[in-house]
C-alpha cells in the first residue's frame, strides 16, 4: 500500500500548476510543448481514474467471449489471434459489443473531444 | 548560410535576379527539407519554395518517390492544368545545395482548421469537395508514357504491406485485426486500368485561398495505382477535423466529390473508395503506432511522438463505425 496523496492527485496538481501559473508566462515553441506535456498529465490522470473499472470490464467480457482467464494485455493478445485466423467476426455474438465498449474505454481517456466519440457517445450506447 | 549558396544559384538561371532574402526553414526531416524565400529581381521580389535533400542525404526511404520523380509529377500536372506551384529550377551539382528543386510560392493556406473555420474561405468551402473531384480527374489523366519511373502497388500488395507494418509493431489490436480481415475479404483486386495515384492527397497537402484550391503539394508517395484510392484517402476521417458530416476532407460530401469527378469525364466506383478509405483509416493507425515505437527506440524522444501513439484509438473507432455501425 502506497501512501497518499495518491497518483491521480499528484499529477493534477502538476497539470493545475503548469496550466494556471507557468502556461501564462511562455509563448511561441516552448508554449506549444507546455501544452503537449499539461494533455499528456491530463491523460494519465484519466488513465489513472479510470483504468482499473475499465480493464475488470474488459477482462470479464474478454472471458466470457474467449472461454479463457489472463492477464488483459494476454486476452487482447489471444483474441486479435483469433480474429487473424478467422476464428471469431463480427457474427460472432458478443464481439462486436465488445470492441465498441472497449474502444469508447479507450477514446475516455485517449481523445474525449475527438468528434466520432462525441458522437457515438451521444447515441447512448 | 544558406542565401549564399541561394544568391549564386539564382543569378544562374533567373534572368535580372541579384540574389535572395528571408530565406527561413519550413519544416525539415533527416532526409527532406523545405525553405522559403524570396528572389530580388528589378520587376519585384518573387516569392519561391526550395525542397531538397541536403548534402550527404542519400536515398529517400522506399515508399517515397523521390525528389527528382516529384518535380517531373509537378511539371506534368502543371502543363495539363492541375493546380500545381510552377517549378523554377532544378538542383544541379553546382548550385551546392544538394538535391532537389525550387518552386514558386503559392500563396494561401494549408492549415486545415483554418480553411474549415475561417470566414475567409466560407465562400470556398461548399465548392471544395466538387473542385477536388475534378483536380483527381486531371490528375488521373496524366499520361502514363510521360510519367517518371514509379513503384506500382494494387490493393493486395497494399494489404501485404500493411499487415507486416502491424505485425512488425507487435501491437496487439483486436479492431485493427478485423480491419485487415475485412480488406482482405473485400479485396476488389486488380483495377481496371492503372493510373497515377498521388498517394497522399488530403487536407494539409492542399493550399487552399479565397478562391478554392490552388496547389496540390507533396507527390512523395505518388506511384500507379487504382485511381478509386485517391478518391477513399481524401475521405480519411482522420482529414476531417471534427466536421465528420462532412467526408471529403471536412469541406463537402461524396457526392459532390463524385460529381466532379465524373464531370471531367471520369468513372467512380463507390464500393472501391470505401475499400480505400478503410484502408487509409487502418494505414494512419498503423502510422500512429509507428511513430509511438520510434519514440519507444529513441532517438526523437518527443512527447509530440508519444501523443501520437495514443491516436491510434482514433483510427479505432472511425474503423468500428465504417465496419460495425451501431443502430442510428
Amino acid at each position: 500500500m502506497q501512501d497518499e496523496p495518491t497518483p491521480i492527485e499528484l499529477t493534477k496538481s502538476v497539470a493545475d500548476f503548469l496550466r494556471n501559473d507557468i502556461a501564462p508566462l511562455i509563448s511561441g515553441h516552448q508554449a506549444f510543448k507546455l501544452r503537449v506535456a499539461i494533455n499528456i498529465l491530463d491523460l494519465v490522470t484519466r488513465q489513472l481514474t479510470r483504468e482499473e473499472g475499465s480493464d475488470a470490464a474488459e477482462v470479464a467480457r474478454l472471458r466470457a467471449l474467449l472461454g479463457v482467464d489472463g492477464s488483459v494485455a494476454d486476452l487482447n493478445r489471444a483474441l486479435a489471434e483469433r480474429i487473424a485466423k478467422g476464428e471469431v467476426d463480427l457474427a460472432t455474438p458478443g464481439l462486436a459489443e465488445h470492441l465498441w465498449a472497449t474502444t469508447m474505454d479507450k477514446l475516455a481517456v485517449d481523445q474525449p473531444n475527438y468528434a466520432s466519440y462525441k458522437r457515438e457517445l451521444g447515441r447512448g450506447g | 548560410m544558406i542565401e549564399t549558396e541561394l544568391s549564386r544559384s539564382v543569378q544562374r538561371w533567373c534572368k535580372g535576379a541579384t540574389g535572395v532574402t528571408g530565406a527561413a526553414k519550413l519544416s525539415g526531416g533527416a532526409s527532406q527539407e523545405t525553405w522559403r524565400f524570396d528572389i530580388t529581381h528589378p520587376d519585384g521580389a518573387i516569392g519561391a519554395i526550395l525542397r531538397r535533400s541536403p548534402k550527404g542525404y542519400g536515398a529517400a526511404p522506399t515508399r517515397a518517390a523521390g525528389l527528382a520523380a516529384e518535380v517531373q509529377l509537378m511539371q506534368l500536372a502543371f502543363e495539363a492544368g492541375v493546380p500545381s506551384p510552377r517549378v523554377l529550377h532544378v538542383l544541379v551539382p553546382e548550385d551546392d545545395l544538394g538535391t532537389g528543386f525550387i518552386m514558386q510560392r503559392v500563396e494561401g493556406e494549408t492549415i486545415a482548421r483554418k480553411i474549415l473555420r475561417d470566414e475567409e474561405y466560407a465562400a470556398a468551402r461548399p465548392r471544395l469537395a466538387r473542385q477536388i473531384g475534378g483536380i483527381l480527374a486531371g490528375l488521373h489523366r496524366l499520361p502514363r508514357d510521360r510519367l517518371p519511373e514509379l513503384r506500382s502497388r494494387g490493393a493486395t500488395e497494399e494489404i501485404a504491406e500493411l499487415d507486416r507494418d502491424y505485425r512488425s509493431l507487435n501491437w496487439p489490436k483486436p479492431v485493427f485485426e478485423l480491419a485487415l480481415r475485412w480488406l482482405r475479404d473485400h479485396d476488389p483486386g486488380p483495377s481496371g486500368e492503372t493510373t497515377l495515384v498521388h498517394g497522399d492527397f488530403r487536407n494539409g497537402n492542399l493550399i487552399i485561398g479565397a478562391d478554392g484550391v490552388r496547389a496540390v503539394l507533396d507527390w512523395e508517395l505518388a506511384h500507379l495505382g487504382d485511381p478509386m484510392e485517391d478518391l477513399g484517402w481524401v475521405c480519411v476521417n482522420s482529414w476531417r477535423f471534427g466536421e465528420i458530416d462532412k467526408p471529403v476532407g471536412g469541406f463537402g460530401t461524396r457526392e459532390d466529390l463524385f460529381a466532379g469527378y465524373e464531370a471531367a469525364g471520369r468513372k467512380v466506383d463507390p464500393a472501391r473508395v470505401k475499400f480505400w478509405e478503410v484502408m487509409g483509416s487502418l494505414r494512419w493507425g498503423i502510422m500512429c503506432g509507428g511513430m509511438m515505437q520510434r519514440f519507444r527506440e529513441g532517438p526523437d524522444h518527443s512527447m509530440e511522438r508519444a501523443m501520437i501513439g495514443r491516436r491510434a484509438s482514433e483510427t479505432e473507432i472511425d474503423l468500428l463505425r465504417l465496419l460495425a455501425p451501431r443502430g442510428s
